[in-house]
């Protein structure tokens, strides 16, 4: 079975308990290899049920502040996209289910070497990629590889994507569908649930993977309603700037910074299953 | 080396020259490019976009700007005959009017109502706050923090003209950041607005069409050099930060195979110290800002600040098509270092009587190194892409002088 298959399995077993799930984002290496990995370890059992890892990136020109600052603090600490990939082989080594997508910017894919960063994503454990700049007029020099590896490449759509153009980018989508639930960076405006409840249905009538929604998702009622809105809900930057608040002037990590990390994702996790079970019982 | 027919048929339907350029952006701002696209073909398709660009370049800019014989600095140099392609003397003293002049009146046809644009020295904010401020449309210019304080008679020029200034503070500060701070206003406000690159860089169709309007400057070299010597030129310089002087010269040219073009690249402090923005020279492809092309990176794909006392140069990537020229050989990049291009500054306010800006200064050290050895009758064309007087500050302060 491919490691891709993990996606799949997941959002079959969300559907079966009869809700949403609660996809987050941590940066590796952020502020520093180890507190990272330990908050990376324990997300799963913090509630998250799907774990995106942010690769740092110089120039994260789709993201907003919180996540800029991510990126900076792990480069800061010396981190690279090596130590990412080893991130998750430790990371599998306690979990094989919780799926993990590796999300940032093409350029350090395109400098590691495409072949060889699929190689070595898919032995570390990686299921599916989301590479930002990488439309699918472009996706074909890191679909292919990724493909024959077993690694899926998710796809952005955003509500600049109209009905003509959905075909374009679900015909390259794998694992699913992340709705960008605004026109704007990362940790910024909220969107309305209505207007994306009405975008999911959109996206709908074109794929049969799941849909998630995200940027701008900040709260435990927010996640919930976005979750209960599609398949489930990304939380990036609020999570993140959990990390910034427990880190000291230089960028160090303070003490009690994975904990106050995983504590505010079981809130998130709390309001995601909540949301379910009211759903289940309407 | 790539064999072709031609040089001038780039870039294919998606935007690539080889394997540089296409269009690498998050899906949010791929309809937009593609809109600017649509409507930029269409403008191409219509005389009456061209006869309202020509009449503004003549009336507004100034054009055509003179090809001028550089007789001393030519006895000076004791080889090539050397002429300047004046084109310091357009309205806000630089090429970059151009190009703002070309895409404002596409952002008007496309009925836009705000422009965004970013900055590095501020020559490009300056050109577009010009155009706005001729249209009377909204203007808000990125521009770095650190290059705020370095260039604030341009930053009180941009408030004359009615543009508002945004401060980038977020990553280094500098021009990069301030392109991505411009590409995350585009992304949050993606109806009204217009996102006018100044240089030959980013997604398709950014490169060709900054390319396009600035061919103005080699196709009007063409008609010159053949009204004053009865024949094409035999090489061409101009200085390359993002290439957009460099290849509106270069362009109408590319076919010409007894044309030689040699591209000046920032080589700061010297190529070994590593603070330079040679990013042909010593750069190596890579994605950045929508593109790619070569750019100055570490072994992780983090892109380097670049450095060089021009600040028109100090930009860590280069236009796609120029990695495209430099792979297939049809150009050739060199670089020089700041104390080279200040040599030529000072080389050229007293043997010609003009003050170049730094990065023209560039190109002409390169010319300065090769003149000499080249036969008298060499025909050379400089392009003289922008005026000194921005940077009096900067050369002062490098010649220990207080203002």
């Amino acid at each position: 079975m491919s490691t891709g298959s993990r996606i799949g399995r997941r959002f079959e077993a969300l559907k079966r308990e009869g809700r949403g799930g609660l996809v987050t984002f941590v940066t590796a290496g952020d502020p520093d290899r180890r507190t990272s990995m330990e908050v990376f370890r324990g997300l799963p059992a913090a509630g998250a049920d799907v774990i995106e890892l942010g690769i740092p990136f110089s120039d994260p020109m789709a993201d907003g502040p919180a996540i800029q600052a991510a990126s900076q603090r792990a480069l800061k600490a010396g981190h690279t996209l090596a130590a990412t990939l080893a991130m998750v082989a430790e990371f599998r080594r306690d979990d094989a289910d919780t799926p993990v997508i590796l999300m940032g910017y093409y350029n350090p894919i395109y400098v590691y070497g495409v072949e060889r960063f699929v190689s070595d994503a898919a032995t570390a454990g990686v299921d599916a990629l989301i590479v930002v700049d990488l439309p699918p007029e472009e996706c074909d020099e890191l679909l292919g590889p990724a493909a024959a590896v077993g690694i899926d490449l998710i796809f952005l759509v955003a509500p600049t994507t109209k009905d003509d153009r959905l075909p374009v980018v679900l015909a390259k989508a794998g694992g699913f569908v992340y709705y960008v639930s605004i026109t704007g960076i990362t940790g910024t405006a909220s969107a309305v649930v209505t207007d994306v409840a009405a975008a999911v249905e959109r996206i709908r009538r074109h794929t049969q993977i799941p849909v998630a929604v995200g940027f701008g998702i900040k709260t435990p009622e927010q996640a919930a309603e976005m979750a209960g809105a599609a398949d489930a809900a990304v939380v990036g930057s609020a999570v993140v700037a959990k990390v910034a608040e427990n880190v000291d002037e230089t960028g160090a990590a303070l003490p009690g910074l994975v904990e106050a990390v995983l504590s505010f994702v079981g809130e998130l996790a709390d309001g995601v299953r909540g949301a379910g079970a009211k759903g289940a019982a309407q | 080396m790539e064999a072709v027919n031609t040089y001038r048929a780039g870039p294919d339907e998606h935007g690539h020259f080889g394997i540089y350029g296409g269009r690498y952006v998050a899906e949010t701002l791929m309809p937009l490019i593609l809109e600017v696209e649509r409507a930029y073909r269409a403008a191409c398709a219509d005389p009456a976009f061209a006869a309202e660009f020509d009449y503004y370049l003549k009336h507004y800019v100034g054009r055509p700007s003179p090809l001028y014989f550089a007789e001393r600095l030519t006895e000076r140099l004791g080889g090539a005959k050397i002429y300047f392609k004046r084109d310091e003397l357009n309205h806000t003293g630089a090429h970059k009017i151009n190009n703002t002049l070309g895409q404002i009146l596409l952002a008007r046809r496309m009925g836009k109502k705000r422009i965004i644009a970013e900055t590095g020295a501020g020559q490009h904010g300056v050109a577009t706050a010009t155009v706005c401020a001729l249209f009377g449309i909204r203007c808000e210019v990125y521009m770095g923090a650190t290059d705020i304080e370095r260039q604030s008679p341009n930053v009180f020029r941009m408030k004359l003209l009615g543009a508002e200034v945004r401060p980038v503070r977020s990553g280094s500060g500098t021009l990069k950041d301030a392109m991505n701070d411009a590409v995350r206003d585009w992304v949050a406000n993606v109806e009204d607005t217009y996102y006018l690159i100044g240089t030959v860089a980013g997604p398709h169709p950014y490169p060709v069409m900054v390319r396009d309007f600035q061919s103005v400057i080699g196709n009007e070299v063409r008609e010159q050099i053949v009204e004053a010597e009865g024949r094409l030129p035999d090489s061409l310089i101009a200085c390359i930060g993002g290439g957009s002087n460099a290849l509106g010269l270069f362009h109408p040219f590319l076919d010409d195979r007894g044309v030689r073009m040699i591209g000046v690249e920032a080589a700061g402090h010297g190529i070994e110290t590593g603070e330079h923005c040679a990013s042909l020279t010593a750069g190596d492809p890579g994605v950045l800002h929508g593109n790619r092309t070569y750019l100055l990176q570490d072994a992780d794909g983090q892109i380097n600040e670049g450095h060089s006392l021009a600040a028109g140069l100090d930009y860590p990537g280069v236009g796609p098509e120029h990695a495209w020229l430099r792979d297939t050989g049809r150009v050739e990049y060199v670089s020089v270092t700041d104390s080279e291009a200040l040599e030529a500054f000072e080389l050229c306010s007293r043997a010609e009587g003009i003050i170049p800006a730094l990065e023209p200064a560039h190109a002409l050290a390169y010319v300065a190194r090769i003149a000499g050895d080249l036969p008298r009758d060499h025909l050379m064309v400089m392009n003289m892409c922008g005026r000194g007087d921005k940077d009096v500050f900067t050369v002062a302060g490098h010649l220990g002088v207080e203002l």
